[in-house]
């Protein structure tokens, strides 16, 4: 199967483990990489399972985007990559699987990546008018807004997020090695030991 | 050219109906009282799963997944134990294997036993809601008895299950299914051949074969419409290869189907249940790794070593190498996957939770078209709806 994968255009990276293949392919050929690992009898790709993302902020190539799709007849998982940018499109799958709309709207809700050609790209997950890409590394965990019912107004008033105490992230991964010259409970040295 | 006069109404379904099992948010549009178009307008649940799960270690991820589809939460934390012990590259040991299954069909059982009588109650049937529940309390007390708690357990943790089953757990089960099959065959005799249930349900919201597949449907509502998919028998985890059962289909894959599915799938637990309870023998429940599983009580009072490895788990946690897995499980709706992706801190860096409902409910618009307004509570109910798993 692998030697069939390798073969499609625009395939690279195809590999096994586990019973589970993992591919990368080129962002432009999707619909055409889509149609063929659908179409082809020998792989026969007829479920897809799933669509996400995947958010490194600090590459150019900002984005993941991972698909994952499913053999009935042939038993095998795969999962295909790609890397688009914070600004690029990618074409939407749509017209080869129906199941893909809301995976895609989902994508587009959660990390803001546009999908061209989709029927209906909507929110789905979060409030409407809700602003910001929640699942994108630099939207913060706490959101940026919190809703309560407020008694003069008499509805549900939108406020920025108070919160009593700060949201604390404790970095405990071996403090040891982290340590640049820093003292714990010296801080009044500035640094100078 | 003629002017057509449309004649339609468009009402709001939801967000509280006590037939949408949960909040569900439904735009219909009605011709007289036949259903032209249903737009789901989901995510009134969604709580963010995946972005808190980022900002915790592996091991405090796992009570997030009791919480997702909440009528089944061991088969969940299940997906999310085999991705992590995937990436880890360990293999848990014999006994846990078992003990997992056992959980994970106990739990497909109670999912079962809610979903049947609540689609029952939605097309007009209210004793078996009664019944079904106090059957779900006495299989609750197992889940009590292994994890403390009835529904968020975090029992199942990635190396193993938290706790060795009580003394006697072994017999108490075999006791408990051996009557329960009568109690099915009761259950049924209330629901397969009542002539409301029939009407209700027969030949109502039909999907074919390949629209199941095509729309991504897995579980009971891909196996009603006769596909013999079912991943304990395709792609088995843990000990899914040393027992044997049989996977039932269904024929024309409409809402009667889906229910008799899952009354078969009941069944076929106990025979699952209990092959695993003849072969079940003493010995780890967890692997003996300390750098991945917290050390016993007592060796901590003594031993040093111990109360290091304790305190480096609940607070550091443990690294996981860097990498990316999908793990799916067969959860009692359908296929329920991780994609987690790991860069080698112990903190997974993502993780996608694939759930089953929320393939399913997509089609509900193609389902009820052409149906009556009152099918789709059949439809809803059928497709066994939990808002934890397809909001998260």
């Amino acid at each position: 199967m692998i030697k069939i994968l390798n073969k499609i255009d625009g395939t690279n990276n195809v590999l096994e483990n586990n019973n589970l293949l993992e591919m990368q392919f080129e962002k432009n050929k999707i619909i055409k990489i889509f149609n063929e690992l659908k179409d082809n009898t020998e792989l026969n790709f007829n479920q897809l399972l799933d669509i996400t993302a995947v958010d490194y902020p600090s590459r150019e190539l900002r984005f993941d985007m991972i698909y994952i799709l499913q053999s009935l007849t042939k038993n095998k998982k795969i999962i295909l990559k790609t890397f688009i940018k914070e600004n690029e499109n990618i074409e939407s799958i749509t017209n080869i699987h129906k199941s893909a709309d809301w995976y895609e709207r989902e994508c587009y809700d959660l990390f803001g990546i546009e999908f061209i050609n989709h029927p209906d790209l909507r929110r789905i997950m979060t409030d409407y008018n809700f602003e910001g890409y929640p699942l994108r590394k630099d939207f913060p965990l706490t959101g940026h807004t919190e809703v309560r019912y407020d008694d003069l107004e008499k509805k549900v008033i939108y406020e920025p997020v108070k919160l009593s105490q700060e949201f604390r992230n404790f970095d405990s991964e071996s403090p040891w090695e982290g340590m640049e010259n820093k003292l714990f409970g010296d801080e009044k040295s500035n640094g100078k030991n | 050219m003629k002017e057509v006069e449309l004649n339609t109404t468009t009402i709001n379904f939801g967000p509280q109906h006590p037939a949408a099992h949960g909040v569900l948010r439904l735009v219909v549009e009605l011709e007289g009282e036949v259903v032209q178009r249903a737009e789901p307008h989901i995510g009134l649940l969604h709580r963010g799963t995946e972005k808190l799960i980022e900002y915790k270690t592996y091991l405090q991820a796992v009570p997030y997944f009791d919480r997702l589809d909440y009528v089944s939460p061991m088969c969940q934390e299940h997906a999310f134990a085999l991705a992590t012990e995937n990436l880890l590259g360990i293999s848990v040991p014999e006994r846990a294997k078992y003990i997992r299954v056992i959980f994970a069909e106990i739990t497909r059982i109670l999912n079962h036993l809610l979903n049947i009588p609540a689609y029952a109650a939605d097309i007009g049937a209210v004793t078996p809601f009664l019944w079904c529940f106090e059957e779900r309390e006495k299989l609750l007390e197992f889940h009590e008895a292994v994890s403390g708690a009835r529904f968020h357990a975090a029992y199942f943790r990635p190396g193993g299950v938290h706790q060795d089953m009580p003394e006697g757990m072994e017999e108490k089960l075999f006791e408990h299914f051996k009557s329960f099959p009568k109690f099915i065959d009761d259950l049924e005799s209330l629901l397969t051949n009542n002539r409301i249930l029939r009407q209700r349900s027969v030949d109502i919201g039909i999907i074919s074969k390949s629209e199941a597949i095509e729309w991504g449907c897995s579980g009971p509502v891909l196996r009603s419409t006769g596909v013999a998919w079912d991943l304990r028998r395709s792609q088995p985890y843990d000990a899914y290869d040393q027992v044997d059962f049989e996977v039932p289909v269904g024929k024309k894959g409409d809402c009667f189907d889906r229910y008799l599915v899952r009354i078969e799938e009941m069944r076929q637990s106990i025979i699952i249940i209990n092959q695993c309870l003849n072969k079940i023998k003493p010995g780890p429940i967890s692997i003996e790794d300390n750098k991945i599983t917290p050390p016993k009580r007592n060796q901590m009072k003594k031993s040093m070593e111990a109360l290091i490895h304790h305190f480096k788990l609940f607070t550091e946690g443990y690294r996981v190498p860097a990498g990316q897995v999908y793990s799916a499980v067969e959860a009692p709706k359908g296929e329920f996957g991780v994609y987690l992706v790991s860069d080698g801190s112990s903190k997974p860096y993502r993780c996608k939770i694939r759930a089953p409902g929320f393939a399913h409910l997509q089609t509900l618009d193609h389902l009820s078209k052409g149906h009556l307004m009152a099918d789709i509570a059949a439809i809803l109910g059928s497709l066994d709806i939990v808002f934890g798993e397809i909001d998260r």
